[in-house]
């Protein structure tokens, strides 16, 4: 197990999750998860309310240290580690409702977001060395870069409260690639988004997995998001895992639909 | 020019007012609040940067002050003065050792902020404001059962050091020194808070979790955060003490965290120009307030009615600005500047200076 995550070969899973249990208190809101992404790979997780799946991404994050299991990023445990530390081995989320810094500008917001590879501190910033000169210029071209990419340059200087809810949303996923994450967690991106937006969204992330080199793992309860993105789809109810498999099996697996519109034996 | 225009403005305006002073072209007591307003102004950045930018309620700011006041003033009897023996050092290199000795003050009170930064990582809002009163009580209460520092009696000797500035050179050295820390105060704060570095103070103030998830490092920032505001808040009893020549625990109560917590309240949150405006304003009225002919002024109507009530001026002072503090939250909660800067207010002035 050990030799085979420390093997970094082109296909080495992003993130391997083994037997992940979460227990609060009497509750066991994750249960024995497991999953493997690949790299590249764009992948669902899937699950009626209260399922879990935020638990599972909060995990991941770092944001709750598993009851049980273990986590590898990239072949390295990132047991006991802060969330700040593993989004710098590679893992960036966004919300489900969006957490923008709404009182910095659209420019801050992304450079702040690099922090973790800022490679400066204090005295640096109050003497403007040589390297927190060279370093922020690095980060601001970074920022301006991806401002460019995804077309928020005219927003710059904006406060991301004073924009519309979908420019909110791509600004959210801008940061989190600001990170550089090998592996993005989107958590309910289509949620609060109009039918037109929705159509964007798809046409963003699809693109953005082409781009970036980035492999994606989405909540969402948006089914045709979900079933049009996805190559693989993972379900999971009560915390337990209910299935899995492609877009096609998964529409007409038996367990997913008692899962979501109950049983009739009732 | 444009890049220099503070500077220039900054250094005439201090020597300007060396000069006056020096020529006694303003008395000694304009003097003593010219500094009051400089240490004032150094109290109220710092703690906006704690209660400001990083969003946190924090009301001990004095007990930082209190270390750094009575660290430096330890040192600097040490040194220079007679109380503890002979003076370790010669006089002439005072010069060089009082700002030291002022720094190391601060960097004690940058460490003992760790009392207040580490709870801070799990408790927020209400819960550390009582975490930090009680550190501002604890260090009070410490310092007053210390009797080789005399205890509550309060600690004296550091005129020694001033005598010994003004030996070399007869000058109002503590003005030249309180000019300096105010500066240095101002520059350090607004350097680390534009900086990429420190916009993490805002980030954590806005949204904690998402400034977690986005890779900054939380308590770490937390902790140098406090560490620069206590620091500096340090600086400012180090030179407050040496102004007084004599420093009492209890002049560092909550009382004068508070006065820290109007000033900052006053100039508006996050506002760096806004604490500075708000504390020479703040400074002034307390000193307007103080005459009795003033106060006699205002209160002209009310003694009318009440012809045996003789107002005092030191007791009314303390009715008055907590009125001003309750209207200016009631109509203008945010404050003078109100997150904003100077520059953003008005933008013309933006024009004439540049920051580097």
């Amino acid at each position: 197990m050990m030799a085979q995550s420390q093997v970094q070969t082109e296909n080495a899973p992003v993130l391997e999750v083994n037997s992940l249990s979460q227990r609060f208190g009497g509750l066991t809101a994750v249960d024995n998860f497991n999953v493997k992404l690949m790299s590249g790979e764009l992948t669902g997780l899937i699950g009626p309310n209260g399922a879990g799946k935020t638990t599972v991404f909060n995990l991941v994050s770092g944001f709750y240290q598993p009851t049980e299991g273990q986590i590898l990023v990239d072949g390295k445990p990132t047991a006991g580690f802060k969330p700040h530390k593993v989004t710098s081995l590679g893992v960036a989320r966004t919300f489900q409702n969006i957490r923008l810094w709404n009182d910095m500008t659209v420019f801050d917001n992304i450079r702040v977001a690099q922090h973790y590879w800022l490679g400066y501190g204090f005295f640096h910033s109050v003497i403007r060395s040589k390297r927190y000169k060279k370093r922020e210029a690095k980060v601001a071209q970074e920022a301006q870069e991806l401002l460019e990419v995804f077309d928020l340059q005219r927003f710059k200087e904006e406060l991301p409260k004073n924009l519309p809810y979908g420019t909110q949303r791509k600004l959210e996923i801008a940061r989190a690639l600001s990170t550089h994450p090998k592996l993005l967690l989107l958590d309910e991106p289509a949620a609060g988004l109009n039918s037109h937006d929705v159509k964007d969204l798809i046409r963003l992330i699809r693109w953005i997995h082409e781009k970036f080199d980035v492999s994606i793992w989405m909540i969402e309860h948006h089914m045709d998001v979900v079933m049009e993105l996805c190559s693989h789809i993972k379900v999971i109810d009560f915390g337990q895992t209910i299935a899995e498999g492609t877009p096609d099996e998964i529409r007409n697996h038996p367990a997913v639909i008692t899962a979501y519109l109950g049983d009739d034996n009732i | 020019m444009k890049k220099y225009s503070l500077n220039i403005l900054l250094v005439v305006f201090a020597i300007g007012l060396l000069f006056a002073a020096h020529f006694r072209i303003i008395d000694s007591y304009i003097q003593i609040v010219a500094m009051t307003i400089g240490i004032n102004i150094m109290m109220s950045t710092s703690l906006n940067l704690v209660n400001g930018n990083m969003g946190e309620f924090t009301c001990g700011h004095a007990a930082f002050m209190c270390i750094g006041a009575y660290i430096s003033s330890i040192l600097s009897v040490f040194c220079f003065g007679s109380k503890f023996g002979d003076p370790l050092l010669p006089a002439a290199s005072v010069l060089i050792v009082f700002p030291i000795i002022v720094l190391i003050g601060g960097a004690v009170a940058a460490v003992s902020s760790l009392l207040v930064s580490v709870p801070s990582f799990k408790t927020r809002d209400d819960y550390l404001a009582i975490i930090s009163i009680a550190v501002n009580y604890m260090i009070i209460s410490a310092i007053e059962n210390m009797d080789f520092i005399g205890g509550s009696r309060g600690f004296q000797g550091m005129k020694d050091t001033v005598w010994a500035m003004i030996d070399i050179f007869d000058g109002p050295w503590m003005l030249f020194w309180v000019i300096n820390f105010t500066i240095f105060t101002v520059w350090v704060i607004r350097r680390f808070i534009s900086s990429t570095y420190g916009k993490g103070v805002n980030a954590i103030c806005q949204d904690e979790v998402a400034a977690e998830i986005m890779s900054v490092n939380t308590n770490k920032i937390k902790i140098i955060n406090f560490m620069v505001a206590a620091g500096l808040a340090g600086c400012a009893g180090g030179l407050y003490a040496h102004i007084i020549g004599y420093v009492n625990p209890q002049s560092f109560n909550i009382l004068k965290s508070t006065e820290a917590l109007v000033m900052v309240y006053l100039g508006g949150m996050g506002s760096l120009s806004g604490a500075v405006i708000s504390a020479i304003i703040f400074t002034g009225l307390l000193e307007v307030l103080r005459s009795q002919a003033i106060i006699d002024g205002l209160l002209s109507p009310v003694t009318m009615m009440f012809p045996d009530w003789e107002p005092s001026a030191g007791v009314i002072k303390w009715v008055m600005i907590p009125l001003l503090l309750v209207i200016v939250m009631q109509f203008r909660p945010e404050g003078i500047m109100g997150n904003r800067e100077l520059g953003d207010v008005f933008p013309k002035l933006k024009k004439f200076y540049r920051f580097k």
